[in-house]
């Protein structure tokens, strides 16, 4: 089979993994080898659909010996097979890379034979990509559940990130969809790869050429809407799986149909829930940087987001003791919790305020969004004047005045921001 | 320094040339009305100054920026120079004026208006850089990897250290059109040079290949019950799109041509 073909069935298959970041290590350029990584991470372009391609992410084969219901590669389904080689794969991914299109390689893989048979293969790409090669830019390698724990350990002294999906937010989902996954088998890597990232970080400190393993952590992927759990359930749980199996990042990807099955919500005239997962993905911005829990986010009376209301805003309006925040005497764990003030505003307001007090022209300046963070906050003890809409004036007063009485009752109000 | 007598500086467009002004500007206690190059000479009512550029002026008044206001103030300054704002030079002279009076201080100093403008100008300039580290697409030409990108900022300087030490086994060029001036690089040399123009051969079979190859990724990897174009617009706007492998053919569709 052509190249050409190859590439196109192994990036069709892996196109759904929604992790495609090369963030969170500083692996500096040596002298003589190819490829650096950068701390923020690094997108090369956008694709159609606007999501960020940073790296080459393929399958090394879409042969698989498992029949995962919401899987495009499951064994049941009629599609084009084939297979990269290990070194046709790492002689593309070197060529992609020092044209600048790519920042490394995501592998992932669909299960050919046996969880130890595809994990070997992937070894020996990324050893021919890492010795022979000598390439020192970003690998983000699938950890294959049920693959021997000494395998994953030599994987994981390879790539920069490992990763394991969770698929579905429960166990019931788990079992009902994916009859040849066990949740334990998933969350054994999982383990394992905490384990690995401690232990080597404390021999790194004893030695600086100890070897390094998924110096970049790891991260995971459920699923969103082919099953019935809660927001507030998936929520937990990405908590927990921040907490407990140190990871750094949670991936939602929202269910697309790739075939019919009974056990499936129909495809006819579906539409995959990306405000739901936009919503996630803004409240787990909100547990990673701006401490917040999930309790605080969601409880048992509202499980769900607002599709109508980012979870910052919804949060602050059934808060109202909280606000409003005066910009120049708190603290930035409260400046963090203003709806439309992130963290760069945040960090901008406590270096200005430290020369002078700031008023709301100041705020404009240091480039703080106001549309939204207005009706939370005082400048030196004063609302923001002069709103010449309206509309606004209304909300203002809506919004500064009655928020008590506007959290307890409707949710068309709420529609207006 | 309110009290100073206003004058233009006409300097060469270097900023060894611009150092050597500000140096001038404080030796003889005169305030710039505006800088400029020969090319853009104007009539003003002020009398000119043409400033010969001088190495240690220069050298002097860039140290002073680090010793008197601070490390960060001088960085800032001096990227202050690579961007776009008109009348970048003004902008410069008088955070750097702030910053002898103020000190390490002046880098809180977020909302003045002699510091918010060249801050603002120079976080473009910086992401821009951050963008085109991504962007910007190498062709293989056999000998050496070139690529062309249409900054609006001079990027390459800040581009340079990332390139030169990524790519430091290979041969490559990046020429900014905008500012004409090209990025060298060899093992392990580097020039950034003036140039009015850059002939590129043809590319070859291979690199075609590889070009096929990468835009079939791209188009592959697209999720379709996603699309969504005004997404991508945002993340990458249509100005850098003719330098890019994959996007450039979804321009003009129409005026496509079959090779």
């Amino acid at each position: 089979m052509e190249l050409m073909d190859k590439l196109t069935i192994l990036t069709d298959a892996a196109k759904y993994d929604a992790a495609c970041t090369s963030s969170g290590l500083d692996r500096q350029a040596r002298k003589g080898r190819m490829g650096s990584t950068l701390p923020a991470g690094c997108c090369h372009t956008f694709s159609a659909d606007g999501r960020c391609v940073t790296l080459l992410k393929v399958l090394l084969t879409n042969i698989c010996c498992y029949d995962c219901q919401y899987c495009v590669n499951r064994r049941s389904n009629d599609l084009p097979r084939t297979a990269f080689t290990p070194r046709e794969l790492a002689e593309l991914t070197m060529q992609f890379y020092r044209r600048n299109y790519i920042e490394g390689l995501f592998l992932s893989s669909a299960v050919l034979r046996s969880p130890d048979y595809t994990t070997e293969l992937m070894i020996r790409a990324l050893t021919i990509l890492r010795k022979d090669y000598g390439f020192r830019g970003y690998i983000h390698a699938k950890a294959i559940p049920g693959a021997d724990p000494a395998l994953t350990w030599q994987l994981g002294l390879l790539a920069d990130r490992l990763s394991v999906n969770i698929e579905l937010p429960s166990e019931r989902s788990l079992g009902l969809l994916c009859p040849d996954k066990s949740r334990k088998a998933i969350f054994r890597p999982m383990a394992q790869i905490r384990d690995g990232s401690h232990q080597y970080a404390l021999e790194r400190r004893k030695s600086r050429n100890a070897p390094r393993f998924a110096p970049a952590g790891q991260s995971t992927q459920m699923i969103i809407g082919a099953t019935p759990e809660t927001d507030l359930h998936i929520l937990q749980l990405t908590s927990a799986l921040y907490r407990k199996y140190r990871l750094k990042r949670v991936f939602y990807s929202a269910y697309m149909p790739v075939a019919s099955s009974p056990l499936l919500p129909a495809p006819e005239g579906y539409q995959p829930p990306l405000l739901r997962e936009n919503r996630l993905y803004q409240a787990d911005w909100l547990l990673r940087f701006y401490h917040f829990s999930a309790n605080e986010l969601l409880d048992d009376q509202n499980p769900n987001f607002d599709p109508n209301l980012d979870p910052k805003c919804s949060w602050a309006l059934r808060h109202p003791e909280f606000f409003p925040v005066e910009v120049n005497t708190a603290d930035y764990e409260a400046l963090l919790r203003v709806p439309g003030i992130g963290v760069t505003s945040a960090k901008r307001i406590v270096t200005a305020r430290r020369v002078g007090p700031l008023h709301f022209d100041g705020l404009k300046k240091l480039g703080v969004v106001l549309k939204r963070a207005q009706y939370f906050l005082t400048c030196c003890g004063r609302m923001c004047e002069g709103l010449s809409l309206s509309e606004d004036a209304v909300l203002r007063q809506l919004v500064a005045e009655e928020a008590p009485r506007l959290t307890q009752y409707q949710p068309e109000q709420l529609s207006l921001f | 320094m309110s009290d100073w007598p206003l004058v233009n500086y006409q300097y060469d467009g270097t900023f060894a040339g611009f150092l050597s002004c500000v140096y001038d500007s404080f030796t003889y206690r005169e305030a710039p009305a505006a800088f400029y190059t020969p090319e853009e000479a104007r009539i003003s009512f002020y009398t000119t100054r043409v400033v010969e550029t001088d190495e240690a002026h220069a050298r002097q008044v860039y140290a002073s920026w680090k010793r008197r206001i601070s490390p960060e103030a001088q960085q800032l300054a001096a990227n202050g120079f690579l961007t776009c704002m008109p009348e970048r030079e003004m902008a410069i002279y008088r955070f750097v004026a702030l910053g002898y009076q103020v000190g390490a201080d002046i880098v809180h100093w977020l909302t003045d208006e002699r510091v918010e403008p060249l801050y603002k100008s120079v976080q473009f300039l910086k992401n821009e850089a951050h963008l085109l580290k991504g962007f910007l697409r190498f062709a293989d030409y056999g000998a050496f990897l070139a690529g062309r990108i249409q900054p609006r900022n001079r990027v390459l300087p800040l581009l340079r250290p990332h390139f030169c030490a990524r790519y430091n086994t290979e041969h490559f060029l990046i020429y900014d059109e905008t500012h004409q001036e090209a990025l060298f690089y060899r093992p392990y040399q580097w020039a950034i040079v003036p140039l009015e123009a850059l002939e590129l051969p043809p590319i070859t079979r291979n690199e075609a290949g590889y070009q096929a190859l990468w835009k079939r990724f791209y188009d592959t990897v697209a999720i379709e019950g996603r699309y969504n174009p005004k997404l991508r617009r945002n993340n990458v706007p249509k100005r850098y799109w003719n330098h890019m492998v994959e996007l450039k053919d979804e321009l003009e569709p129409h005026s496509r041509q079959p090779h």
